[in-house]
């Protein structure tokens, strides 16, 4: 585990503490190269490229879009149903969403 | 900042280099890269910054804000729960709650799982239990979560698989029929790579990770290009990541070609034009360590072939950078010290778009 968390610690986006998992989603859904994909996704949650990474900010706007947070809260949106959110949001096809809304016949 | 600058061998022996040291590695590195992949050293304004990384005499480093870039992984989940042989740490934990732990407790970017052989072929005879394992926790992650495995065409031979074993057939002098084995054993691994990826997509899986792509030569990274074409042809939207094995591809056939362009000898960032061609998403540069030489030569090197690739892309690239590739020193416990200075190299230097 130590090169991943090294490498997370180092340079990686922070994943759900921040805009990560967005960012990721760009680039194997459209092929989006990170510049790109971060513009997308800062343009979409209409915050500054800088912000995509600063929890202070993201932690706000990930709990106001319903996309899930960091933090376990009871109630709150994560699993499927952020990733409900995170499709719609982004404007992307994430095929466990799909598959999950047709078995819901939606 | 002292002359002296504590540093590693590519086997992970700390030692002191004086800074002339370390630039003269770092020179020599870049060139041994432009000169077998016949692309351009970094300029010396980029080696002035990696021999600053280098120096920097913090036992951690990172880029700056803004600079980040996007983490995936090769089964980097199942290192939490299996033993010394896949780098794990032991810990008992269900598949479940690794994915879960690193999504949301290491805040990664995106997860992964994998059968713990880590290649697609084994996967087959359990291809329901990955199937529900994976359905199941999909409906609980929130990043990105891939399947991945290794195409891994060596399986495919005797003793292990159905096909005559190039290995013994070479050394004989029968070439054709090693090269006709090969092409038998491609055949193979492309229906199973396409089943796999079918009965995975049936139920909602969000990526594929073809990882190390090529390890048994030029048959194998040619197999893992068809399987590739085929899924994103019949699945629709299946988003796809192409790993390399190496920084050229072995010519175990020799005459191997996809698109009419003969894979052999290919250095990533030639390789990274046929995955692309081949429908995938992310393509992976892997850059093997050299052992004998320091971490400032190898990342030098690494950073050469990277920043061209990257260069003439018009995919994402994720750089792999576990033990022993990337400039990360062949070691079991990769040391901290020369991971976040790959890492930031990487970012800072060779520009890419993930690791």
């Amino acid at each position: 585990m130590g090169m991943h968390m090294a490498h997370i610690m180092s340079s990686g986006m922070g994943g759900l503490r921040t805009a990560g998992d967005l960012v990721a989603w760009m680039q194997i859904s459209r092929r989006m190269k990170i510049g790109d994909a971060k513009e997308y996704v800062a343009r979409k949650l209409g915050i500054d490229v800088l912000d995509l990474t600063n929890e202070e900010v993201m932690r706000r706007t990930r709990e106001d879009l319903g996309i899930g947070i960091i933090t376990s809260v009871a109630g709150s949106p994560k699993g499927i149903r952020a990733k409900i959110k995170i499709a719609e949001l982004l404007e992307i096809p994430i095929n466990s969403v799909t598959l999950f809304k047709s078995q819901l016949g939606i | 900042m002292s002359d002296k600058i504590l540093t590693r061998m590519g086997d992970g022996e700390r030692l002191w280099m004086s800074a002339s040291e370390v630039r003269e590695d770092i020179a020599a590195g870049t060139e041994d890269a432009a000169r077998r992949a016949k692309i351009p050293q970094l300029s010396e304004e980029e080696q002035e910054k990696l021999f600053e990384i280098m120096a920097e005499p913090s036992r951690a480093v990172s880029v700056s804000p803004g600079e980040e870039v996007i983490v995936t992984d090769d089964g980097g989940t199942m290192s939490f729960y299996t033993c010394q042989d896949g780098g794990g740490v032991g810990v008992p934990l269900s598949r479940m709650q690794a994915i879960l732990t690193y999504e949301r407790a290491c805040g990664a970017d995106t997860t992964s799982m994998g059968h713990s052989d880590y290649s697609y072929k084994p996967v087959k005879p359990i291809i329901n239990f990955e199937m529900n394992d994976y359905y199941n926790t999909s409906m609980l992650t929130t990043v990105p979560f891939f399947y991945g495995a290794q195409p891994n065409l060596g399986l495919y031979y005797q003793p292990d698989g159905p096909c005559p074993n190039p290995g013994d057939l070479m050394p004989a002098g029968k070439i054709k029929e090693a090269q006709e084995a090969q092409e038998l054993a491609a055949e193979y691994l492309e229906k199973d790579l396409v089943f796999v990826g079918k009965k995975m997509a049936s139920v909602g899986c969000e990526g594929l990770n073809l990882d190390t792509s090529g390890s048994a030569g030029d048959a194998d990274f040619l197999a893992a290009l068809k399987g590739v074409r085929r899924l994103k042809k019949e699945l629709g939207h299946m988003p796809i990541i192409m790993g390399s094995a190496n920084e050229f591809i072995l010519g175990m056939h020799g005459a191997a070609k996809f698109d009419d362009q003969r894979l052999a000898g290919m250095y990533p960032h030639r390789q990274v034009k046929v995955v692309e061609a081949a429908g995938a998403d992310i393509f992976g540069v892997a850059v093997g360590t050299n052992t004998g030489e320091s971490v400032a030569w190898n990342l030098a090197r690494t950073l050469t072939f990277v920043k061209e690739t990257v260069r003439v892309a018009d995919i994402p690239v994720h750089v792999n950078v576990g033990m022993g590739v990337g400039g990360v020193p062949m070691l079991e416990g990769p040391p901290v010290d020369c991971v976040t200075r790959v890492s930031k190299a990487l970012a800072q230097i060779g520009k890419i778009d993930g690791l």
